[in-house]
């Protein structure tokens, strides 16, 4: 808080009372519940929930003992990874044409944006739709064309599907960012370098790339949270983690454990792993933030 | 554009109109399954032309007289559920922001930097990593199955109170001063001019938390077992619950294109303020 107003007012009972509202919710829906999950991670209920008892870090350690739990950390490493490279470059190369054409860009924009406003789980079921082995008319194609598909049955088919959805949603955002990342670079640079006699393929890569680097730098720290966080839907619509459990990403898991498999404890310490996991992307994310030079 | 290069104007427009392609398919399918009958569609490969199915297709989808396996229940009740959370959420959202973010830039009191912190660190805690025990506490308030579960415990925002409080800085002391000598309290001066001169951010933010409010499906999946709460979104997945070969695709598609219509129009027509919601909400 280094901003400050000069001129402000003063009563006792005002301020808290218009913060009232947004400090009841934080405080019932989400640090009362935060510390739950805390305390449950350092405890085990008995089969029947009659009784629990501290076990201190017994949770943990069954977790990092677990193999299905390691494979899903590798699974979501994989998964974000792919769908922040392929997310970021498929718009990155989509921007840069549509700053390039001047006639028809607002509705190249139009167009390109509005798989934002769907929901993960409804772009999880079209690209379902397109995919099942036994109608999709996708698959109907690729069998037809001899490459075998059946993302019910393996692994690396069902994750492709899953982060071709997930990337489809994620392109207009990235489109966006990069499309105003694009135009508030000078015009002056690219020019000088024009007259310098670099072509565009040189300009790219030698002023407007650079020059994207904080915008991209944001952009691949936020693909990664929407990859870790907001692709449940997708995921639970399309594969519900399977084939097997090869496509639950962590999210999925503890959803699954917590609510089907009710292991409670071995859930609140996964949703811990979870915390930590979104105050470094948070830290990262508010780093790059407030670095907004480029070079 | 630097210099005229009519291959590669050329090259963007192909790119571009790739692009757009691609990114238009899903839907073109969806909204061409919609058309046909569930038959037509399960003997691979569908046409790629609509059928003329359309208005049994929707009617079937919005009261719930499909027959295949899986869940019937009105669409039209679930876009209902879906429209008045959403509107719930988004308004609320502004609201509550608007009030802590003026106490925080306005006031002077104690615990003002504890609930600055507090706020912030809620950005932390999405509700993925609290899952069960936020549920317990919805359970334990009789809240499941309700609007109120479905809503309010998503309804706190850091972003938007951040937004807020980075808006409200901007705005001229010399206002408050004006609005002193004239007489005008704190709530007064909320009212009368911060508010009207709030209207651009605040058509921004509804925008992204209108979207944010109907596109939810963790939570509602979590909070609401009777069908008649149900969110569209939740309601496709449960369509297409019944297996492979059970399901009418083309209701489902239908409903898709339904559950699709609300956010996208809103994104089209308000798409001015989307972008601006966008990029100032991650600032």
């Amino acid at each position: 808080m280094t901003q400050e107003k000069r001129v402000t007012y003063r009563s006792r009972w005002l301020p808290w009372l218009l913060l009232a509202p947004q400090g009841v919710v934080i405080g019932v829906f989400f640090f009362w519940p935060a510390a739950q999950a805390l305390l449950q991670s350092l405890q085990q209920a008995d089969a029947f929930g009659l009784s629990t008892e501290w076990v201190g870090l017994a949770n943990f350690r069954a977790l990092w003992a677990d193999p299905s739990y390691l494979a899903s950390f590798k699974i979501t490493a994989e998964f974000s990874l792919l769908v922040a490279v392929l997310g970021l470059s498929i718009s990155l190369l989509l921007a840069v044409m549509a700053n390039r054409v001047l006639r028809g860009a607002t509705v190249y924009k139009t167009l390109l944006i509005w798989p934002y406003a769907v929901a993960p789980a409804v772009a999880g079921v079209l690209w379902l739709f397109m995919f099942a082995p036994s109608v999709g008319i996708v698959a109907y194609g690729l069998q037809a064309m001899g490459i075998p598909w059946n993302h019910l049955l393996r692994a690396d088919d069902a994750m492709t599907l899953v982060v071709m959805a997930a990337v489809w949603k994620q392109i207009s955002y990235n489109f966006l960012f990069f499309l105003a990342g694009l135009q508030s670079i000078p015009k002056s640079l690219l020019e000088a370098a024009a007259i310098d006699g670099a072509g565009p393929w040189r300009r790219f890569w030698t002023i407007t790339f650079p020059m994207l680097s904080p915008t991209s730098f944001f952009l691949l720290v936020i693909n990664i949270v929407y990859a870790f966080f907001d692709t449940f839907g997708i995921i639970d619509a399309a594969t519900h983690g399977g084939p097997g459990q090869d496509t639950a990403i962590l999210v999925y898991k503890v959803y699954y454990d917590g609510f089907k498999a009710l292991d409670i404890g071995g859930s609140a310490a996964q949703s811990v792993v979870l915390m930590v996991i979104v105050v470094t992307l948070t830290v990262l994310q508010f780093r790059f933030v407030e670095r907004k030079v480029n070079y | 554009m630097v210099e005229r290069r009519p291959a590669l104007t050329f090259l963007a427009h192909l790119v571009l109109v790739l692009g757009v392609v691609v990114v238009a398919f899903p839907l073109y399918i969806a909204f061409v399954a919609s058309t046909q009958t569930a038959d037509a569609i399960v003997q691979a490969p569908m046409s790629l032309l609509p059928g003329s199915h359309l208005l049994d297709n929707y009617r079937a989808a919005l009261f719930g007289s499909a027959t295949g396996g899986g869940s019937q229940a009105p669409v039209a009740q679930m876009m209902w559920v879906s429209l008045v959370c959403a509107l719930i959420i988004a308004m609320a959202k502004i609201a509550i922001s608007l009030l802590s973010a003026f106490a925080i830039v306005y006031f002077r009191f104690p615990g003002r930097s504890f609930f600055f912190w507090a706020i912030f660190v809620t950005l932390m805690l999405p509700v993925e990593v609290r899952i069960g025990p936020t549920y317990q506490v919805v359970a334990d308030l009789h809240m499941l199955n309700t609007y109120a579960g479905l809503t309010i415990p998503l309804i706190a925002s850091a972003t938007a109170t951040f937004l807020f409080r980075q808006f409200f800085l901007t705005v001229p002391d010399e206002l408050v001063e004006a609005a002193r000598i004239d007489g005008a309290g704190p709530l007064r001066f909320f009212k009368d001019h911060l508010l009207p001169l709030s209207r651009t951010p605040i058509a921004a933010l509804f925008v992204i938390q209108f979207i944010y409010g109907w596109n939810q499906y963790l939570w509602p999946l979590l909070v609401t077992t009777n069908e008649d709460m149900y969110p569209v979104v939740i309601g496709i997945k449960r369509m297409i619950a019944g297996g492979d070969a059970a399901v009418e695709w083309n209701v489902v598609m239908a409903t898709a294109v339904l559950a699709m219509i609300p956010p996208a129009v809103v994104v089209v027509l308000m798409q001015r303020w989307f972008v601006k919601g966008l990029v100032d909400t991650e600032k």
